[in-house]
């Protein structure tokens, strides 16, 4: 990173992206609001479906939707279901989705698709590189920042696989925000101004409820439930099941082991699900190897198939309005989110809950990146009177004796949240200490969702129970856990070395960006010059402006001689052809403006302080 | 990190949200004290700005939403104030009855063993019993602000010893009101 980051000058455009688990959406915000961004195919939504050539080319969205029909064995579909999740928990999963998990998944889940194996981040990557590419195409510059959304239950280790992807994607996430914030974003824009808003949430493959108190354009999230494996995928199995039967038995053979088979009946199974949202009756309609299956689905049947999902979602809806200290008759609005929203069923269920007539004015599929768009606008400074404070959906705890966990962190709790904890070792003379971190709302540490091992490392040899370490939790405003330790009696940070029990690595991830920009298609050298000319352009453009700053005047001679010498030498090698070339001088040209850099950052914390009125 | 602690050591949860340090609060101010500072100090303030600046950010929103999160609610207040003031609130698992509950927490526990012995008449005492904890509760809750006017109006260390007294019996209370729903909450 470049030293100077105090003024960009010209703004990198930031888009918002929906990663859905069925499809997934850009946006982006310009002086007359957020804006879908759509295809080069003429289509807004980008399937969130990955497929592996037989050549080895990688291909996401529309194209993969058509091998998901023609080569159901290397394409995935679904797989924000596996995000931040080992092969342990997806045990469930895999009985109902045709995930192709590749062998030796025990330590990190892998996908086999064709002769590739990829991670469920990779795969998502490969969905956010196709957005991009959109983006790229609509707005005519490159984009290298997004804002992304997630459902708001999505626990650490999912946040963290949702970031990682975005990152191999070639994307900068400067945001992670929660779905049914996004839309509450998206509506609060020109609705009302105060008052208390549930946003539901029913999307492909996730459920999430949250409650929010609109004031003078501020969104503060009172509290969110949820059920992160819950949605219209759901629906879609139990439909298949009935027709798989039905098959069986006119047909006298089972279509069951036959992936192809199976993926046509679930396109025709969803198109008769999504009809049934508009007309009374619908039809199940799958002609395959010459044969016909014809199924007339009512509503009333189809309304006993969703009413057990649909009571699913009301017991994390009680519980939200539980949380957020508040009755069904205090909740002014209602806004559904989500394509499972459009059944009938599930509208008149979340109007009789909250009793209140649910507003569905904005396209159920758009307003989630729309308001991540929003987001995008708050970020680059393009609005400024809108601010969302959100909360953390499940609390964080620490292993103590006995498998017992001690909250640190509750739910519900604006985030950024912090807590601090002392910590000592056990044993004379003991190096490091280890913590177990977990996230969940049950006492015991079973039974909740392990999120990571803390290894604090190089404790100063001592007697037993004299070290003091302090160490601090922080979850930052991705709802991602941060945690920084500090020996008490030095003042010193203690390193802590972080072993997550489900992502990756930070090396990991390193090594997958590495491997996605070795297989992409565009010309990697041009992209990389191109990048480094970006960069080489900030910092010019920040020297410069610096030049009128007093900082720079309070440099020696030298000092300044030098820092121009290397501006020069920056301006010599900007239009080469070796990106290397151009990053080594930029270096040098940040190594050169180092002191001044450092003044002014003193000036601007000291000026920032002052105006707080410490 | 050395700002964190800076800023930390010299603000209080009071001086950082920028209201007077008394115990009865006007929440409405409250909020709209946190809403203004976190239009100051939120990271979404902060995404174009350096590396340092953003963490300082963070540091300081993450200790104002700790700071409001701790001050609107009453009883949460009270334990900051009375550690600040050097009393000792850590988590008062005592096994101690309060004397002024002995008789109550006796029937209770009676009550308890025998709907555990699958007695089911014993819910009415039980549901009984929660009533009149919940009652109590109020009254705790009533005293509460009596000792919060009574310390702003002149702050003596003996109004807070007291108020720690009726704070532990509070959580006694609310323990009580747990171990009741959790009897009653299968049957129902």
């Amino acid at each position: 990173m470049g030293t100077f980051q105090i003024d960009f000058g010209k703004r990198d455009p930031v888009i918002g992206i929906d990663l859905g688990t069925t499809n997934s959406l850009g946006a982006f915000y310009d002086l007359t609001g957020p804006k879908i961004i759509p295809g080069d195919d003429g289509l807004n939504l980008v399937p969130s479906i990955v497929s592996v050539r037989e050549t080895g080319e990688v291909v996401a969205g529309n194209t993969a939707r058509e091998l998901l029909l023609t080569h159901p064995e290397r394409t995935v579909y679904s797989v924000k279901r596996l995000m931040g999740r080992g092969l342990a928990d997806i045990q469930e999963e895999r009985k109902r989705f045709p995930f192709p998990v590749a062998e030796g998944s025990e330590q990190v889940l892998r996908l086999q698709l064709g002769d590739k194996r990829l991670t469920p981040p990779e795969v998502s990557a490969y969905v956010l590189v196709q957005l991009k590419k959109n983006a790229e195409a609509f707005l005519g510059e490159p984009v290298t920042k997004a804002v992304i959304t997630v459902p708001a239950y999505f626990n650490d280790a999912q946040r963290q696989a949702t970031k990682d992807a975005g990152r191999i994607a070639g994307l900068e996430v400067l945001r992670l925000v929660n779905e049914p914030t996004a839309a509450a974003l998206a509506y609060g824009l020109d609705k009302r101004k105060e008052g208390i808003v549930a946003v539901y949430d029913l999307g492909g493959g996730t459920f999430d409820i949250s409650i929010l108190k609109l004031h003078d354009g501020i969104f503060e999230v009172l509290a969110t439930n949820g059920d992160t494996h819950l949605g219209g995928d759901d629906i879609d199995n139990l439909l298949i099941e009935i027709a798989l039967e039905d098959i069986q038995s006119e047909w006298s053979e089972s279509l069951r082991g036959d992936k192809e088979g199976v993926q046509r009946l679930r396109r025709a199974v969803i198109a008769a699900k999504e009809k049934l949202s508009f007309v009374p009756e619908a039809t199940i309609d799958l002609e395959y190897k010459g044969k016909k299956y014809q199924r007339m689905l009512d509503r009333s049947l189809f309304e006993k198939l969703v009413a057990p999902v649909v009571d699913r979602t009301l017991g994390p809806c009680r519980d939200c309005m539980k949380d957020a200290g508040l009755t069904a008759e205090q909740i002014d609005e209602v806004v559904l989110v989500g394509g499972s929203t459009r059944i009938p069923m599930v509208r008149s269920a979340v109007a009789a809950l909250f009793r209140a007539q649910p507003h569905t004015d904005l396209n159920p599929d758009e307003v989630v990146a729309l308001g991540a768009a929003v987001q995008a606008g708050i970020l680059s400074g393009a609005i400024d009177d809108k601010l969302l404070l959100d909360v953390t959906p499940l609390s964080l705890g620490i292993e103590t004796m006995g498998g017992v966990v001690s909250k640190l962190i509750h739910r519900n709790s604006t985030i950024p949240a912090s807590a601090t904890e002392a910590f000592t070792t056990a044993v004379d003379g003991q190096r490091n200490v280890l913590i177990h971190v977990v996230q969940g709302e049950r006492e015991l540490v079973k039974d909740c969702r392990s999120l990571a091992r803390f290894d604090l490392k190089d404790i100063e040899p001592m007697p037993a129970g004299l070290a003091r370490i302090e160490v601090r939790f922080l979850i930052d405003a991705n709802g991602i856990l941060n945690v920084t330790a500090r020996d008490q009696r030095t003042g010193r940070e203690t390193s802590v070395e972080v072993k997550p029990s489900y992502g990756l690595t930070d090396e990991q991830v390193e090594r997958m960006i590495l491997e996605s920009y070795e297989h992409a298609e565009e010309d990697i050298e041009a992209r990389q010059v191109r990048e480094a000319q970006v960069e080489a352009d900030n910092i010019l453009r920040a020297v410069e402006k610096a030049k009128h700053n007093d900082a720079w005047y309070e440099l020696s001679d030298a000092e300044r001689a030098a820092a121009d010498r290397a501006v020069n030498e920056l301006l010599v090698v900007y239009h080469s052809v070796d990106h290397n070339l151009i990053r080594e001088k930029i270096d040098a040209l940040n190594e050169a403006t180092r002191t001044l850099a450092e003044r002014m950052m003193n000036t601007a914390v000291g000026a920032a302080l002052k105006g707080t009125k410490i | 990190m050395w700002l964190r602690n800076f800023i930390f050591s010299v603000n209080g949860y009071y001086e950082l949200l920028g209201i007077e340090r008394k115990l009865s609060l006007d929440v409405a101010e409250l909020q709209q004290r946190f809403y203004e500072r976190s239009r100051e100090w939120h990271p979404d303030k902060f995404a174009r700005k350096s590396e340092a600046e953003r963490q300082q950010a963070l540091d300081m929103s993450s200790q104002l939403n700790d700071a409001y999160r701790t001050l609107r609610d009453p009883v949460k207040r009270a334990q900051y104030v009375l550690s600040e003031e050097g009393f000792d609130v850590g988590e008062q698992r005592s096994r101690d009855v309060p004397p002024e509950l002995l008789e109550e927490v006796f029937e209770l526990n009676m009550a308890l063993e025998e709907l555990r012995g699958g007695d089911e008449t014993a819910k009415e005492p039980l549901e009984a019993a929660r009533s009149n904890f919940e009652r109590m509760l109020e009254e705790v809750d009533l005293e509460m602000g009596k000792l919060f006017a009574a310390w702003d109006a002149m702050p003596a260390r003996e109004t807070l010893a007291e108020l720690r007294g009726l704070l532990n019996r509070r959580k006694y209370i609310q323990n009580l009101i747990q171990e009741v729903d959790k009897e009653l909450a299968p049957a129902a």
